[in-house]
Protein backbone atom coordinates (compact mmCIF):
# COMPACT_ATOMS: atom_id res chain seq x y z
CA UNK A 1 0.00 0.00 0.00
CA UNK A 2 2.54 2.31 1.00
CA UNK A 3 4.45 3.39 -2.06
CA UNK A 4 7.60 4.66 0.12
CA UNK A 5 8.62 0.55 0.28
CA UNK A 6 9.17 0.87 -3.24
CA UNK A 7 11.76 3.49 -2.72
CA UNK A 8 14.38 0.89 -1.02
CA UNK A 9 17.03 0.12 -3.54
CA UNK A 10 19.31 -2.84 -2.99
CA UNK A 11 23.03 -1.81 -3.54
CA UNK A 12 25.34 -4.77 -4.63
CA UNK A 13 27.53 -4.67 -1.04
CA UNK A 14 28.23 -2.86 2.18
CA UNK A 15 30.36 -0.72 1.31
CA UNK A 16 28.58 0.15 -2.05
CA UNK A 17 25.90 0.56 0.52
CA UNK A 18 27.43 2.73 2.43
CA UNK A 19 28.07 4.97 -0.27
CA UNK A 20 24.97 5.44 -1.69
CA UNK A 21 23.31 5.89 1.42
CA UNK A 22 25.58 8.89 2.21
CA UNK A 23 24.82 10.38 -0.90
CA UNK A 24 21.38 9.80 -0.46
CA UNK A 25 21.02 10.68 2.83
CA UNK A 26 22.92 14.00 3.57
CA UNK A 27 24.33 14.87 -0.16
CA UNK A 28 26.18 18.24 1.69
CA UNK A 29 27.95 18.69 4.80
CA UNK A 30 25.55 20.23 7.44
CA UNK A 31 25.12 21.46 10.79
CA UNK A 32 22.43 18.79 11.91
CA UNK A 33 25.05 15.99 10.33
CA UNK A 34 28.14 17.09 12.00
CA UNK A 35 25.96 17.17 15.74
CA UNK A 36 26.61 14.80 18.11
CA UNK A 37 24.07 11.60 17.80
CA UNK A 38 23.38 11.75 20.88
CA UNK A 39 22.18 15.52 20.96
CA UNK A 40 20.43 14.93 17.83
CA UNK A 41 18.43 11.66 19.55
CA UNK A 42 17.63 13.95 23.01
CA UNK A 43 16.53 16.83 20.48
CA UNK A 44 14.05 14.78 17.90
CA UNK A 45 12.26 12.87 21.03
CA UNK A 46 11.65 15.94 22.43
CA UNK A 47 11.01 18.16 19.86
CA UNK A 48 8.02 15.11 18.45
CA UNK A 49 6.60 14.80 21.41
CA UNK A 50 6.24 18.55 22.27
CA UNK A 51 4.62 18.82 18.86
CA UNK A 52 2.35 15.72 18.62
CA UNK A 53 0.69 16.64 22.00
CA UNK A 54 -0.02 20.16 20.81
CA UNK A 55 -3.71 21.32 20.86
CA UNK A 56 -3.65 25.07 19.08
CA UNK A 57 -3.24 25.49 15.53
CA UNK A 58 -0.90 28.33 16.46
CA UNK A 59 1.37 26.37 18.63
CA UNK A 60 1.48 23.31 15.88
CA UNK A 61 2.55 26.47 12.98
CA UNK A 62 4.77 27.24 15.26
CA UNK A 63 6.20 24.07 15.07
CA UNK A 64 5.61 23.74 11.39
CA UNK A 65 8.26 26.55 10.73
CA UNK A 66 10.50 25.38 13.39
CA UNK A 67 10.87 22.03 11.35
CA UNK A 68 10.82 24.18 8.22
CA UNK A 69 14.16 25.93 10.09
CA UNK A 70 15.74 22.08 10.87
CA UNK A 71 14.91 20.97 7.43
CA UNK A 72 17.17 24.05 5.80
CA UNK A 73 19.60 23.31 8.36
CA UNK A 74 19.93 19.16 7.80
CA UNK A 75 21.30 19.87 3.98
CA UNK A 76 19.02 17.47 2.80
CA UNK A 77 17.55 18.30 -1.26
CA UNK A 78 14.05 19.73 -0.95
CA UNK A 79 12.94 17.55 -3.39
CA UNK A 80 13.87 14.30 -1.69
CA UNK A 81 12.38 16.07 1.88
CA UNK A 82 9.01 16.49 -0.43
CA UNK A 83 8.79 13.01 -1.16
CA UNK A 84 8.80 11.64 1.90
CA UNK A 85 6.05 14.36 3.38
CA UNK A 86 3.77 12.66 0.40
CA UNK A 87 3.81 9.38 2.24
CA UNK A 88 2.82 10.83 5.73
CA UNK A 89 0.09 13.34 4.15
CA UNK A 90 -1.28 9.76 2.37
CA UNK A 91 -1.95 8.75 5.91
CA UNK A 92 -4.00 12.08 6.70
CA UNK A 93 -6.01 11.52 3.68
CA UNK A 94 -8.11 8.85 5.66
CA UNK A 95 -8.54 11.72 8.03
CA UNK A 96 -9.90 13.94 6.12
CA UNK A 97 -12.43 11.32 4.82
CA UNK A 98 -14.17 11.26 7.47
CA UNK A 99 -13.44 13.81 10.34
CA UNK A 100 -14.32 17.40 8.99
CA UNK A 101 -18.44 15.85 9.00
CA UNK A 102 -20.87 16.34 10.86
CA UNK A 103 -21.81 12.19 11.23
CA UNK A 104 -18.08 11.98 12.93
CA UNK A 105 -18.05 15.12 15.04
CA UNK A 106 -21.33 17.04 15.42
CA UNK A 107 -20.93 21.07 15.51
CA UNK A 108 -21.37 24.14 14.34
CA UNK A 109 -22.42 22.99 10.83
CA UNK A 110 -20.37 25.57 8.46
CA UNK A 111 -20.71 24.43 4.64
CA UNK A 112 -22.06 21.58 3.18
CA UNK A 113 -20.47 19.06 0.48
CA UNK A 114 -23.45 17.31 -1.35
CA UNK A 115 -25.31 15.63 1.33
CA UNK A 116 -22.59 15.94 3.95
CA UNK A 117 -21.90 18.84 6.49
CA UNK A 118 -18.83 20.46 7.33
CA UNK A 119 -18.39 21.41 11.02
CA UNK A 120 -15.83 24.01 12.15
CA UNK A 121 -15.07 21.91 15.26
CA UNK A 122 -14.82 18.83 12.47
CA UNK A 123 -12.50 20.56 10.23
CA UNK A 124 -10.03 22.61 13.07
CA UNK A 125 -9.16 19.22 14.24
CA UNK A 126 -8.67 17.64 10.89
CA UNK A 127 -6.80 21.06 9.96
CA UNK A 128 -5.07 20.71 13.36
CA UNK A 129 -3.68 16.75 12.61
CA UNK A 130 -3.06 18.07 9.47
CA UNK A 131 -0.25 20.46 10.42
CA UNK A 132 0.96 18.74 13.30
CA UNK A 133 1.82 15.15 11.21
CA UNK A 134 3.51 17.31 9.05
CA UNK A 135 5.38 18.89 11.78
CA UNK A 136 6.40 16.01 13.60
CA UNK A 137 7.43 14.29 9.87
CA UNK A 138 9.43 17.04 8.83
CA UNK A 139 11.41 17.59 11.71
CA UNK A 140 12.22 13.56 12.04
CA UNK A 141 12.92 13.55 8.68
CA UNK A 142 15.31 16.76 9.36
CA UNK A 143 17.32 14.56 12.31
CA UNK A 144 17.32 10.95 11.08
CA UNK A 145 18.58 11.51 7.44
CA UNK A 146 21.29 13.59 8.56
CA UNK A 147 22.33 10.99 10.84
CA UNK A 148 23.32 7.35 9.92
CA UNK A 149 21.56 4.10 11.40
CA UNK A 150 25.08 2.81 13.41
CA UNK A 151 25.84 6.23 14.73
CA UNK A 152 22.45 6.53 15.82
CA UNK A 153 22.42 2.94 17.43
CA UNK A 154 26.11 3.67 19.32
CA UNK A 155 24.72 6.79 20.77
CA UNK A 156 20.86 5.24 21.88
CA UNK A 157 23.75 2.52 23.72
CA UNK A 158 25.40 4.86 25.40
CA UNK A 159 21.93 7.06 26.19
CA UNK A 160 21.16 4.04 27.80
CA UNK A 161 19.43 1.43 25.48
CA UNK A 162 19.77 -2.13 26.62
CA UNK A 163 22.64 -3.83 24.62
CA UNK A 164 20.58 -6.51 23.54
CA UNK A 165 18.49 -4.08 21.85
CA UNK A 166 20.90 -2.87 20.39
CA UNK A 167 22.87 -5.82 19.08
CA UNK A 168 19.77 -7.08 17.32
CA UNK A 169 19.26 -3.49 15.88
CA UNK A 170 22.54 -3.06 14.30
CA UNK A 171 22.68 -6.88 13.38
CA UNK A 172 19.16 -6.64 11.66
CA UNK A 173 19.95 -3.54 9.72
CA UNK A 174 23.16 -5.66 8.10
CA UNK A 175 21.32 -8.87 7.28
CA UNK A 176 18.48 -6.25 5.98
CA UNK A 177 20.59 -5.41 3.11
CA UNK A 178 22.00 -9.09 2.35
CA UNK A 179 18.51 -10.51 2.96
CA UNK A 180 17.36 -8.46 0.24
CA UNK A 181 19.59 -9.22 -1.86
CA UNK A 182 18.46 -12.94 -1.56
CA UNK A 183 15.14 -12.00 -1.54
CA UNK A 184 15.78 -9.66 -5.06
CA UNK A 185 18.03 -12.84 -6.56
CA UNK A 186 14.88 -15.06 -5.75
CA UNK A 187 12.66 -12.97 -7.01
CA UNK A 188 14.12 -12.39 -10.49
CA UNK A 189 14.39 -16.30 -10.63
CA UNK A 190 10.85 -16.17 -10.42
CA UNK A 191 10.50 -13.44 -13.13
CA UNK A 192 12.59 -15.34 -15.40
CA UNK A 193 10.09 -18.42 -15.19
CA UNK A 194 7.85 -16.61 -16.19
CA UNK A 195 5.78 -15.50 -12.97
CA UNK A 196 3.76 -12.68 -12.95
CA UNK A 197 1.79 -12.17 -9.50
CA UNK A 198 -1.76 -12.05 -9.79
CA UNK A 199 -4.65 -12.72 -7.19
CA UNK A 200 -4.61 -16.29 -7.84
CA UNK A 201 -3.99 -19.40 -5.31
CA UNK A 202 -0.98 -20.12 -7.26
CA UNK A 203 0.37 -16.53 -7.01
CA UNK A 204 0.28 -16.70 -3.07
CA UNK A 205 1.47 -19.90 -3.12
CA UNK A 206 4.50 -18.55 -4.77
CA UNK A 207 5.52 -15.58 -2.30
CA UNK A 208 4.68 -18.06 0.49
CA UNK A 209 7.11 -20.72 -0.60
CA UNK A 210 9.56 -17.69 -1.64
CA UNK A 211 9.08 -16.82 2.33
CA UNK A 212 9.39 -20.03 3.37
CA UNK A 213 12.92 -20.50 1.22
CA UNK A 214 14.21 -17.27 2.95
CA UNK A 215 13.50 -18.21 6.43
CA UNK A 216 14.99 -21.54 5.76
CA UNK A 217 18.20 -20.04 4.39
CA UNK A 218 18.16 -17.01 6.83
CA UNK A 219 17.99 -19.43 9.97
CA UNK A 220 21.07 -21.13 8.37
CA UNK A 221 22.81 -18.15 8.21
CA UNK A 222 21.81 -17.38 11.93
CA UNK A 223 24.28 -20.30 12.91
CA UNK A 224 26.82 -19.18 10.72
CA UNK A 225 26.94 -15.74 11.94
CA UNK A 226 26.68 -17.21 15.55
CA UNK A 227 29.62 -20.03 14.58
CA UNK A 228 32.01 -16.31 13.31
CA UNK A 229 30.88 -14.67 16.51
CA UNK A 230 32.15 -16.90 18.77
CA UNK A 231 35.52 -17.21 16.65
CA UNK A 232 35.99 -13.93 17.15
CA UNK A 233 35.75 -14.31 20.77
CA UNK A 234 32.19 -13.49 21.23
CA UNK A 235 31.06 -13.45 24.98
CA UNK A 236 27.82 -11.75 25.19
CA UNK A 237 29.01 -8.27 25.10
CA UNK A 238 28.41 -6.73 21.58
CA UNK A 239 30.66 -3.61 21.14
CA UNK A 240 29.66 -0.72 19.38
CA UNK A 241 32.35 1.93 17.78
CA UNK A 242 31.76 5.67 18.49
CA UNK A 243 33.55 8.67 19.94
CA UNK A 244 31.15 11.44 21.17
CA UNK A 245 32.21 14.73 21.82
CA UNK A 246 30.25 18.04 22.47
CA UNK A 247 31.30 20.37 20.01
CA UNK A 248 30.55 24.04 19.77
CA UNK A 249 27.78 23.26 16.90
CA UNK A 250 26.10 21.30 19.56
CA UNK A 251 25.83 24.06 21.83
CA UNK A 252 24.51 26.17 18.78
CA UNK A 253 22.31 23.14 17.52
CA UNK A 254 20.99 22.69 22.14
CA UNK A 255 20.69 26.63 21.72
CA UNK A 256 18.39 26.74 18.55
CA UNK A 257 16.27 23.54 19.98
CA UNK A 258 15.35 25.40 23.55
CA UNK A 259 14.67 28.64 21.73
CA UNK A 260 12.50 26.43 19.41
CA UNK A 261 10.76 25.00 22.38
CA UNK A 262 10.17 28.03 24.13
CA UNK A 263 8.65 29.25 20.73
CA UNK A 264 6.23 26.40 20.56
CA UNK A 265 5.54 27.09 24.62
CA UNK A 266 4.71 30.61 23.63
CA UNK A 267 1.65 29.61 20.93
CA UNK A 268 0.45 27.13 23.36
CA UNK A 269 0.16 29.66 26.14
CA UNK A 270 -0.49 32.94 25.33
CA UNK B 1 -2.38 -0.19 10.55
CA UNK B 2 0.23 2.49 11.51
CA UNK B 3 -1.53 5.36 13.46
CA UNK B 4 0.19 8.76 12.12
CA UNK B 5 1.48 10.89 14.37
CA UNK B 6 -0.18 13.51 16.54
CA UNK B 7 -3.44 11.83 16.62
CA UNK B 8 -3.62 9.88 20.05
CA UNK B 9 -3.55 11.97 22.95
CA UNK B 10 -1.26 11.71 26.37
CA UNK B 11 -2.61 9.45 28.05
CA UNK B 12 -2.83 6.59 25.38
CA UNK B 13 0.80 7.59 23.97
CA UNK B 14 1.79 7.07 27.61
CA UNK B 15 -0.11 3.82 28.17
CA UNK B 16 1.00 2.19 24.63
CA UNK B 17 4.46 3.30 25.40
CA UNK B 18 4.47 1.17 29.12
CA UNK B 19 2.72 -1.66 28.08
CA UNK B 20 5.80 -2.08 24.84
CA UNK B 21 8.30 -1.83 27.55
CA UNK B 22 6.88 -4.00 29.67
CA UNK B 23 6.85 -6.63 26.52
CA UNK B 24 10.15 -5.46 25.13
CA UNK B 25 11.80 -6.09 28.78
CA UNK B 26 10.16 -9.65 29.12
CA UNK B 27 11.03 -10.56 25.14
CA UNK B 28 14.57 -9.33 25.60
CA UNK B 29 14.85 -11.50 28.89
CA UNK B 30 13.89 -14.99 26.55
CA UNK B 31 16.72 -14.03 23.90
CA UNK B 32 20.22 -15.05 25.39
CA UNK B 33 22.77 -14.13 24.49
CA UNK B 34 24.03 -16.84 21.75
CA UNK B 35 20.15 -16.30 20.33
CA UNK B 36 20.92 -12.82 19.04
CA UNK B 37 22.07 -13.27 15.90
CA UNK B 38 18.57 -16.12 14.97
CA UNK B 39 16.93 -12.96 16.38
CA UNK B 40 18.19 -10.33 14.36
CA UNK B 41 18.46 -12.37 11.14
CA UNK B 42 14.61 -13.31 11.42
CA UNK B 43 13.71 -9.66 12.20
CA UNK B 44 15.58 -8.37 8.93
CA UNK B 45 13.70 -11.53 7.00
CA UNK B 46 10.15 -9.97 8.18
CA UNK B 47 11.30 -6.28 7.33
CA UNK B 48 12.71 -7.60 3.97
CA UNK B 49 9.45 -9.36 3.55
CA UNK B 50 7.14 -6.27 4.61
CA UNK B 51 8.47 -5.04 1.21
CA UNK B 52 6.55 -7.87 -0.61
CA UNK B 53 3.33 -6.16 -1.85
CA UNK B 54 0.73 -9.13 -2.89
CA UNK B 55 -2.47 -8.08 -4.72
CA UNK B 56 -5.35 -8.03 -3.39
CA UNK B 57 -8.46 -6.80 -5.97
CA UNK B 58 -7.64 -4.08 -8.09
CA UNK B 59 -5.02 -2.94 -5.58
CA UNK B 60 -1.73 -4.35 -3.29
CA UNK B 61 -0.73 -4.76 -0.14
CA UNK B 62 2.31 -5.12 1.96
CA UNK B 63 2.64 -8.19 3.57
CA UNK B 64 2.89 -8.20 7.58
CA UNK B 65 3.59 -11.93 8.82
CA UNK B 66 2.71 -10.46 12.21
CA UNK B 67 1.12 -13.91 13.15
CA UNK B 68 4.61 -15.79 11.77
CA UNK B 69 6.55 -13.52 13.47
CA UNK B 70 4.58 -14.47 17.08
CA UNK B 71 5.05 -18.34 15.80
CA UNK B 72 8.46 -18.20 15.43
CA UNK B 73 9.62 -15.74 18.22
CA UNK B 74 6.98 -15.71 20.99
CA UNK B 75 7.52 -13.09 23.35
CA UNK B 76 10.57 -11.88 21.57
CA UNK B 77 8.20 -10.60 18.97
CA UNK B 78 8.17 -7.12 20.96
CA UNK B 79 11.97 -5.94 20.73
CA UNK B 80 11.77 -7.22 16.81
CA UNK B 81 8.92 -5.66 15.93
CA UNK B 82 9.70 -3.02 17.67
CA UNK B 83 13.34 -2.71 15.45
CA UNK B 84 11.15 -3.23 12.49
CA UNK B 85 9.09 -0.21 13.02
CA UNK B 86 11.88 2.04 14.31
CA UNK B 87 14.20 0.83 11.06
CA UNK B 88 11.11 1.48 9.29
CA UNK B 89 11.00 5.12 10.70
CA UNK B 90 14.71 5.93 10.39
CA UNK B 91 15.15 4.07 7.14
CA UNK B 92 12.28 5.76 5.17
CA UNK B 93 12.56 8.86 7.69
CA UNK B 94 8.65 9.47 8.22
CA UNK B 95 9.76 9.33 11.97
CA UNK B 96 6.76 7.39 14.00
CA UNK B 97 8.82 8.49 16.96
CA UNK B 98 6.26 9.21 18.92
CA UNK B 99 3.34 6.62 18.52
CA UNK B 100 6.32 3.58 18.53
CA UNK B 101 5.11 2.36 21.76
CA UNK B 102 1.06 2.09 20.52
CA UNK B 103 2.26 0.51 17.12
CA UNK B 104 4.64 -1.86 18.49
CA UNK B 105 2.37 -3.33 21.49
CA UNK B 106 -0.78 -3.28 18.74
CA UNK B 107 1.24 -5.59 16.40
CA UNK B 108 3.01 -7.35 19.11
CA UNK B 109 0.39 -8.24 22.00
CA UNK B 110 -1.41 -10.38 19.25
CA UNK B 111 1.22 -11.37 17.51
CA UNK B 112 2.68 -13.13 20.73
CA UNK B 113 -0.14 -14.51 22.13
CA UNK B 114 -1.74 -15.86 19.12
CA UNK B 115 1.84 -17.55 18.43
CA UNK B 116 2.86 -19.09 21.78
CA UNK B 117 -1.19 -19.84 21.98
CA UNK B 118 -1.17 -21.76 18.61
CA UNK B 119 2.15 -23.26 18.40
CA UNK B 120 1.09 -26.81 19.08
CA UNK B 121 -1.91 -26.40 16.47
CA UNK B 122 0.61 -26.18 13.88
CA UNK B 123 2.19 -29.26 14.26
CA UNK B 124 -0.90 -31.16 14.43
CA UNK B 125 -0.62 -34.63 12.33
CA UNK B 126 -3.91 -33.54 10.62
CA UNK B 127 -3.41 -31.17 7.46
CA UNK B 128 -6.56 -29.48 7.95
CA UNK B 129 -5.88 -28.60 11.46
CA UNK B 130 -2.24 -27.13 10.81
CA UNK B 131 -3.71 -25.36 8.50
CA UNK B 132 -5.99 -23.62 10.35
CA UNK B 133 -4.38 -23.05 13.25
CA UNK B 134 -1.32 -21.35 11.20
CA UNK B 135 -4.52 -19.12 9.80
CA UNK B 136 -6.11 -18.23 12.64
CA UNK B 137 -2.85 -17.34 13.72
CA UNK B 138 -2.07 -15.39 10.63
CA UNK B 139 -5.32 -13.75 9.93
CA UNK B 140 -6.21 -13.36 13.82
CA UNK B 141 -3.56 -11.35 14.60
CA UNK B 142 -4.12 -8.73 12.13
CA UNK B 143 -7.84 -8.88 13.47
CA UNK B 144 -6.74 -8.34 17.16
CA UNK B 145 -4.28 -5.58 16.02
CA UNK B 146 -6.62 -3.70 14.24
CA UNK B 147 -9.00 -3.85 16.92
CA UNK B 148 -6.12 -2.50 19.29
CA UNK B 149 -5.74 0.54 16.71
CA UNK B 150 -9.34 1.12 16.79
CA UNK B 151 -9.66 1.15 20.34
CA UNK B 152 -6.67 3.47 20.62
CA UNK B 153 -8.47 6.01 17.99
CA UNK B 154 -11.27 5.32 20.60
CA UNK B 155 -9.66 5.94 23.58
CA UNK B 156 -8.49 9.80 22.31
CA UNK B 157 -12.33 10.61 21.21
CA UNK B 158 -15.75 9.48 20.13
CA UNK B 159 -15.10 11.54 17.37
CA UNK B 160 -12.43 9.52 15.93
CA UNK B 161 -14.61 6.26 16.02
CA UNK B 162 -15.45 6.91 12.08
CA UNK B 163 -11.79 6.92 11.54
CA UNK B 164 -11.59 3.63 13.31
CA UNK B 165 -14.35 1.77 11.56
CA UNK B 166 -12.35 2.98 8.50
CA UNK B 167 -9.03 1.10 9.59
CA UNK B 168 -10.74 -1.99 10.29
CA UNK B 169 -12.35 -2.07 7.15
CA UNK B 170 -9.45 -1.61 5.10
CA UNK B 171 -7.92 -4.64 7.54
CA UNK B 172 -10.35 -6.93 6.13
CA UNK B 173 -8.80 -8.06 3.00
CA UNK B 174 -5.42 -7.86 4.43
CA UNK B 175 -6.61 -10.13 7.65
CA UNK B 176 -8.02 -12.94 4.73
CA UNK B 177 -4.61 -12.69 2.68
CA UNK B 178 -2.27 -13.06 5.88
CA UNK B 179 -4.25 -15.85 7.43
CA UNK B 180 -3.63 -17.69 3.94
CA UNK B 181 0.03 -16.70 3.70
CA UNK B 182 0.59 -17.45 7.20
CA UNK B 183 -0.52 -21.08 6.60
CA UNK B 184 1.00 -21.71 2.80
CA UNK B 185 4.56 -20.46 5.31
CA UNK B 186 3.87 -23.16 7.72
CA UNK B 187 3.10 -25.51 4.94
CA UNK B 188 6.22 -25.38 2.96
CA UNK B 189 7.94 -25.69 5.99
CA UNK B 190 6.37 -28.57 7.13
CA UNK B 191 7.20 -30.27 4.15
CA UNK B 192 10.46 -28.71 2.93
CA UNK B 193 12.47 -28.44 6.79
CA UNK B 194 9.65 -29.99 9.06
CA UNK B 195 11.84 -29.64 12.53
CA UNK B 196 11.97 -25.95 12.19
CA UNK B 197 8.05 -26.29 13.41
CA UNK B 198 8.95 -28.27 16.25
CA UNK B 199 8.97 -27.07 19.98
CA UNK B 200 12.86 -26.65 20.44
CA UNK B 201 12.90 -24.54 17.02
CA UNK B 202 10.45 -21.85 17.90
CA UNK B 203 10.83 -19.52 20.16
CA UNK B 204 13.88 -18.60 22.82
CA UNK B 205 11.96 -19.58 25.97
CA UNK B 206 14.01 -22.32 26.25
CA UNK B 207 18.06 -21.75 26.20
CA UNK B 208 19.29 -22.80 23.36
CA UNK B 209 22.04 -25.67 23.32
CA UNK B 210 25.34 -24.05 21.17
Amino acid sequence: MPAHHQSLTWSKNMSEHHKSQGKRLARRESALKKADPRLKIIAVVVWSFLLALTEQIGAAMAGLAGSVILAMISGLPAKDILKRLLTVNFFILFLWLVLPFSFSYPGEVMARLGPLEITRQGLRLTCLLTIKGNAVALGAIAFFGASSVFELTAAARRLGAPEKMTAIFVLMFRYVQVIGQECARLRLAMKARGFKPSMSMHSYRSYANLIGMILIRSLDRASRIHAAMRCRGYNGRFWLSGEFNFKKIDWALGSLMILLICGVLAFAFV
Amino acid sequence: MHISEGVLSAPVLICGAALALGGMAKGLRAVGEDDIPKAAVLAAVFFVASLIHVNIGPGSAHLILSGLIGLFLGWAAFPVIFAGLLLQGILFQFGGLTVLGVNTFNMAFPAMALGLLLRKGINSQRKAAAFAAAFICGGGSILLSSLLVALALFLTGREFKFVALEIMLANLPIMIIEGLMCALVVGFLAKVRPALLTGEALGFEKPAKA
